[in-house]
Formats: C-alpha cells, structure tokens, sequence
C-alpha cells in the first residue's frame, strides 16, 4: 500500500528559538528610531480579494491603520504615478476604480473592459493597460480621459502585464495559451510569442530592460526571456526539500532596483525564493505565510511585503538581512500589494 | 491565366504547408441512461461541448504558432458499429480521437484501430479494467476510475472521522463494481463497513406522479436496524435508488457515494484556482453548466493542443511520447498539473467531493502522502497495477 496517514503539520509558525525575543529587540530599535529620526513614513496598500476591502499599512510601525471598503473581488493594485490615486481592478464588477490617496475615497471608476485582473501603467503615467481574464484581451485606457483608447487580442486568459522600462514593450501572458504576448505600445501589435511552462501569471521587466522574466504558476518554474531576440534563454526551477514538487507555483516577481536579487513567490509552497539576479542561482528560501501570491518593495528597497491569500496576512521581509522580520494580519485573501513613493 | 492559376495553386500549397492542421475525432452513443432526478438528464451536446470549447481555447493559442484545430463530431445511433466509425475518421486524417463510448466499445475500436496509430483518448469509461488487464497503448484515460473516486470519497470520510460506514450496493454490474471500488478503499483508509446491504432493481418506472409518498415510508424501512455507523455510502451508478437515500435515512446520518456528497471529476459550481473563468466561458458559449463530461472532454482536447505546442508535431506517437513523458504538465483549474501515469496512461488528478449545489472538499486530502505524487494515492498505484503496455 502507497497510502498512508501522517500528520503533515503546518510548518509556517516553526520560527527560531528567540524569535519572539528578537522582534521585541527590533521593535524597540525601530522606536528609538521613530524618536530620533523623522519617520520615512510609506503606506502599502493591500487587496483583499474575498473581503472586498484595502488594508492600508503604516510601513514604519507595519501595522493596518485603516480598511477600505471597494467593489467585488479585488485583484491587481497600483498607486498612479504621481501617487494621488489607488488603483484597483474590481474583477467582478468589470471595472477598475479609482480611490482618492487622501481621502480613501472611491472617486471614479475606469472603463477597464470585463474581468479585469493585472494591469500596468506606462511610464508617464498616462495610459493604463488592462489584462481581461474572460476576453482574451488586452484594453488600452487614456488615463485622462478615463476612456478606452483601443484593444489587442491575445491569448486564453491574460494575466501577467509587465512594461519594459522605456514603455516600449508589453509583456502580457496568457494562462491557458501558456505564452508571453511581446506587444509594441506604439502600433498595438503583437511583435512576438515565447512559449513557456503552464499557466504563466506575472512579468516582471529589470530595471534596464536586459531580462523580462515570467513565472509559471502550474509549472512551477520563471522563464528568463530576452527581450530583444524573444527567447527563453534561461528557466529558473525551484526545490524546497521536503516540499512535493506540485507545491511549488511560482506566482509573484520582484527585482531590485539594481537587478542583483530577485524574489519569487512561491504560492502554496508557503515561501519567497530568492534569485542571484546575475546568475539565476536560487540563494535561498523564506518561510512566509500560506499561499503567498504578489509582493512590493517599500521605496527605499528596505523590506519587501508578500501577501498571503490562504493566511489573511501580509509577511514583511527585510530585504538587506533575507529574513521575514513581521506577519501583519490584513483582510480575506489577501492578493495585490502597491506601496506608496 | 495559366500562370496566374499555377502561382495560385503554388500560394495555397505553401499555405497548407505552412499552417498545421489537427483533425481531431468525437465518438459517442446517444444516450439511453435514465436518472432519478430531472436536473442530472445531461444535455443533448453533454461532453462534445467540453469539446468545442477546448477547440477554441487550443486555436486561440493555434493563430500564434499557425496551428488550426478542427473537430468532427460522429454520434452513433444504438448498435451502430463504433470500429467502423473510426475507420472513417482516420481514412478523413483525424488520428486523435476522443471517445465518449462505453468499455467494450472502446477496447474494439482501440483493438481494430491499432494498426493505423490512431491515438485515443477515453473521456467517459470509468471502469479500472481498462487501465489494469485490459489496458492499450494507443489509449490515454482522461476520464478517472471508479476507484480513483472511491478512494477521493474515502480520504475525506475518514478525514472527517466517519469511519462507520453503512455500505448500500444496487444490483447491476456496475453499482457492484463501484462496490468493490468503495470495499477496497475502505480497506485502504481505515474505515470499518458495518454492514452491506443489496438494493435489488425490481423495475419499474423512474417517473411517477405520486412517487414522493411511498419514497418516504419505504426508505426509512430499508435502512432500518443497522449497526451504529457514522455515514452512509451508495454505490448505485444505474440511478435506482440512491439519490431517495438523503433525509430519509432511519437514523439520521448523511449520504455520500451516487447520492449527497459525490466524488467527480468536474462540478458546476468548482470555482477555485481560475476555474470560474473556465465555467464563464463554458457559460457564455453553451448556456448551461458545466459537468465532468465536458470537462473530461474539454482535458482531452486542451492535452492535445498543448502536446502540439509544445512539439510543434501532429504525429499521434511524438504526440504521446510527449505526454507521458516528463515535460508534460496540464493546467486544468484543480490547483495543480495534471501528468500521466506512464505505466497506465491514466491522467492523475484531483478529484472533487461536490453535493450538488457546493464543492465540499478537494481530494487527496491534506496527510494522506506518497514517495512520488501525491495524486497516486488514488486509484491503483504502480506497484499493484496489472497492466503492461506493450
């Protein structure tokens, strides 16, 4: 007989002895430091898929010091570039609203085409382009007008929106199709299709263009792509000793501003890899909370905050140290991360 | 003119070569199954729109690497030769065929179409035979077997502590088979039958006007002076009794096996992992839910889509080497990849525990481990399997 029963114990509160102590420690630093130092006070902003809210998270203190309440099943979420709007796609209500920075008020709501998830703004912040799960679309938004501009058809449920830095070139993939869609912003058309592992959900551009990389969820693994000549020129897999390898999803990527580290969430493998930037090498895994989907540096790279859809929490990572330093609860499956600049 | 025909006649040589075609074959009987409750008649088009639908997902992704799809859909009148069907279907160049057929006539026509190298993909026969002594080569099972569901059903009961079952088996072959499949996992898991009862088939109609009233003094009876148990497990695929069990039980304890919680591959309201896109657009283009048909019809077509992506090759063999083979993983909304078992050519998935309105539960459950994946904790495992493909 292969089966047989075994108490699998959730592993992800095994912290070090004296973690607890430790925390303590920290806190009492960032106290001292909070009475000495003016506070580079930042505010993250996290989506709660199922409880239709926003957490707001005083990244000093890492505590929530407000919920908002938003439309039907919040995903993907991202401050406007001049920092005065939140953005959120409202996947159930099809649309993307628009919530005053100040005021935490919903003012205006954009026309997002159905079932938005992802999306990505260009670098000036003037137009917005929206992945629709349930299209097989892309759809171009002027941000000013709060109109649609147009639409590019692309593969079986897009996901992943990553813009190249000079916004010249949209990654979009799509789930069921398995590709990274290469759009050129100026003409709207498909340039080019690379084929990568099942179900590819994010794309991630570095900072200066060299590496688009994307992440397989089913198959488990970040294809590196270069963006000139569309080819996967690296695929970055994952191994979590004790870990059952369909545990393992890639999902969310973060690089650093300088690209040396890369951070990928591994979804219900409960773990942040993290990347040699350089070589791809993986260096080493976090422990953070159960089924962990995006995640978004605070300005000055000091942590990275993952969000945990299955834990309702929000994991803090320093970025300098590699260690998860805070767990700050949030809403109902928690999804998207963006932090104010 | 002659000219002008000729470098036409050369335009499209070069656009037939260029874009690959897949003609992809539909097999099925029409039905004749008769059902307790209305809502499960299944739909005239029940598992050939699972079909269709996969068929425009793979030709999504097709215009991107000029591949088309197409899809003929051959339904057989009662008795009708499915052999000779497929003959047709290969003679017309579709080598991949899905089959809605039952046992028998998916080992002949898998028998009579070895020779041409057709590949086929059984998406309805949940019998283990045909995975065990009477397995084929040229047969994928997309479809999972009936002790594959037995064991789903038997991870979450002696999970939940109901480990007290009474067992009720009708008395056609396949309410026994599916008895044997729940006895083994019983057996497998801890759980302790109490006690065996046989409902007999003595006919009768499955509509009546006032059928309710004798329903509700009849059942308690049967059901009465059993052992303490802790749930009660049907075994009734022919649809004559069980779906009467649940509320109406002597003592009261739930139903779990053909009637209240249901191991199934597919159920209409499984939303999880994205899979409320899936239903959206199955939604949208057939106007109806979605069932385990059409879902193991939609698999069959989305492996082969993806097998043709990834090898850039219509051949039924490169096609099926690619698929039991290591780099092949289908995303298929159940949380993680579908593989095949390459000594059987079973898919391994996770199969739902759904009672008709809700998804209660996903199997295998949490604990219940395996050296190699833990979807091989259900069904027949390597090490027991009878089959060896030639």
């Amino acid at each position: 007989m292969q089966a047989e029963m075994s108490g699998a114990a959730d592993s992800r509160f095994r912290l070090p002895r004296g973690f607890a102590a430790g925390r303590c420690w920290l806190s009492g630093i960032a106290l001292i430091l909070l009475l000495t130092a003016p506070a580079s006070a930042f505010t993250a902003y996290v989506s709660n898929e199922k409880g239709n809210t926003i957490s707001v998270i005083d990244t000093d203190k890492l505590i929530v010091v407000k919920t908002i309440k938003v439309g039907q099943r919040p995903r993907g979420i991202e401050l406007t570039k001049d920092g005065k709007f939140i953005l959120v796609a409202v996947g159930d209500d099809d649309t993307i609203q628009m919530i005053d920075a100040k005021t935490h008020e919903v003012v205006a709501t954009l026309p997002s085409g159905p079932d938005p998830e992802l999306f990505s703004q260009d670098p000036t912040g003037k137009i917005l382009y929206v992945a629709n799960e349930n299209d097989n679309t892309v759809t171009i938004i002027d941000m000013e007008r709060r109109a649609r501009l147009g639409e590019v058809q692309v593969g079986v449920e897009p996901e992943g929106m990553g813009l190249s830095p000079d916004g010249k070139i949209l990654v979009n993939t799509s789930e069921t199709t398995n590709m990274a869609h290469f759009i050129d912003t100026e003409t709207r058309q498909i340039v080019a299709n690379v084929l990568v592992d099942a179900r590819p959900r994010f794309a991630e551009f570095k900072r200066d263009g060299s590496e688009v990389w994307v992440s397989s969820e089913i198959g488990g693994t970040v294809s590196v792509i270069d963006p000139v000549k569309h080819e996967v020129t690296k695929k970055i897999a994952f191994e979590v000793p004790g870990l059952r390898k369909e545990a393992i999803q890639a999902v969310g990527i973060s690089i650093t501003r300088d690209g040396k580290t890369a951070f990928v969430a591994l979804g219900p493998a409960n773990r942040v890899a993290v990347v040699d930037g350089a070589t791809h090498e993986v260096k080493k895994y976090l422990l953070v909370g159960q089924r962990v989907w995006h995640m978004a540096f605070t300005p000055d790279e000091k942590y990275l905050l993952t969000t945990n859809g299955l834990s309702n929490d929000v994991s803090v990572i320093d970025v300098t140290s590699l260690k998860v330093v805070k767990t700050v609860q949030v809403g109902e499956l928690p999804w998207g991360v963006s932090i104010s600049q | 003119m002659i000219r002008l025909l000729l470098a036409g006649t050369i335009l499209s040589l070069w656009a037939a070569a260029d874009a690959a075609e897949i003609n992809i074959g539909y097999l099925h009987h029409t039905e004749s199954k008769t059902y307790l409750s209305l809502i499960e008649i299944p739909a005239g088009n029940v598992g050939v729109a699972g079909a269709q639908l996969a068929l425009d997902d793979n030709n999504t992704t097709g215009k991107f690497l000029n591949q088309r799809f197409s899809l003929e859909d051959i339904r057989l009148s009662p008795g009708q030769d499915a052999a000779a069907a497929s003959a047709a279907l290969a003679e017309r160049g579709a080598l991949l065929v899905i089959a809605d057929l039952t046992a028998d006539a998916l080992l002949q026509i898998a028998d009579t179409s070895a020779p041409r190298h057709s590949l086929l993909f059984n998406v309805s026969a949940i019998d283990d035979r045909l995975r065990e002594e009477a397995c084929r080569a040229n047969v994928i099972h997309v479809a999972p077997t009936r002790s594959m569901l037995a064991d789903a059903l038997a991870q979450y009961l002696v999970w939940k502590q109901w480990r007290r079952w009474l067992l009720i088996v009708g008395s056609h072959a396949e309410d026994q088979l599916y008895g044997d499949a729940l006895r083994r996992a019983a057996k497998r898991f801890g759980a302790r039958i109490v006690q065996e009862k046989v409902f007999e088939d003595a006919g009768g109609a499955r509509r009546t006007d006032s059928g309710v009233v004798q329903i509700q003094r009849q059942l308690p009876v049967f059901t009465q002076g059993a052992p303490t148990y802790d749930v009660l497990v049907a075994a009734d695929e022919s649809e004559v009794f069980a779906s009467y069990l649940p509320y109406r039980t002597w003592d009261p304890r739930p139903v779990a096996g053909s009637a209240g919680l249901v191991a199934t591959s597919w159920d209409g309201s499984h939303e999880q992992w994205g899979a409320a896109q899936l239903q959206d657009r199955f939604m949208k283009k057939f106007s109806r839910r979605m069932t385990a048909r059409d879902m193991q019809a939609w698999t069959a077509v989305r492996m082969i889509g993806e097998s043709v992506a990834r090898t850039r090759s219509t051949d039924p063999t490169t096609l099926l080497n690619f698929m039991r083979g290591p780099d092949f993983a289908l995303a298929a909304f159940k949380g993680q990849p579908l593989t095949l078992r390459d000594w059987n050519l079973q898919l391994r998935q996770p199969i739902l525990l759904a009672d008709g309105r809700m998804v209660v539960s996903v199997s295998p459950q949490e604990g219940f481990l395996h050296q190699v994946s833990e979807l091989d904790t259900l069904g027949t495992d390597r090490p027991e399997s009878k089959c060896r493909l030639r």
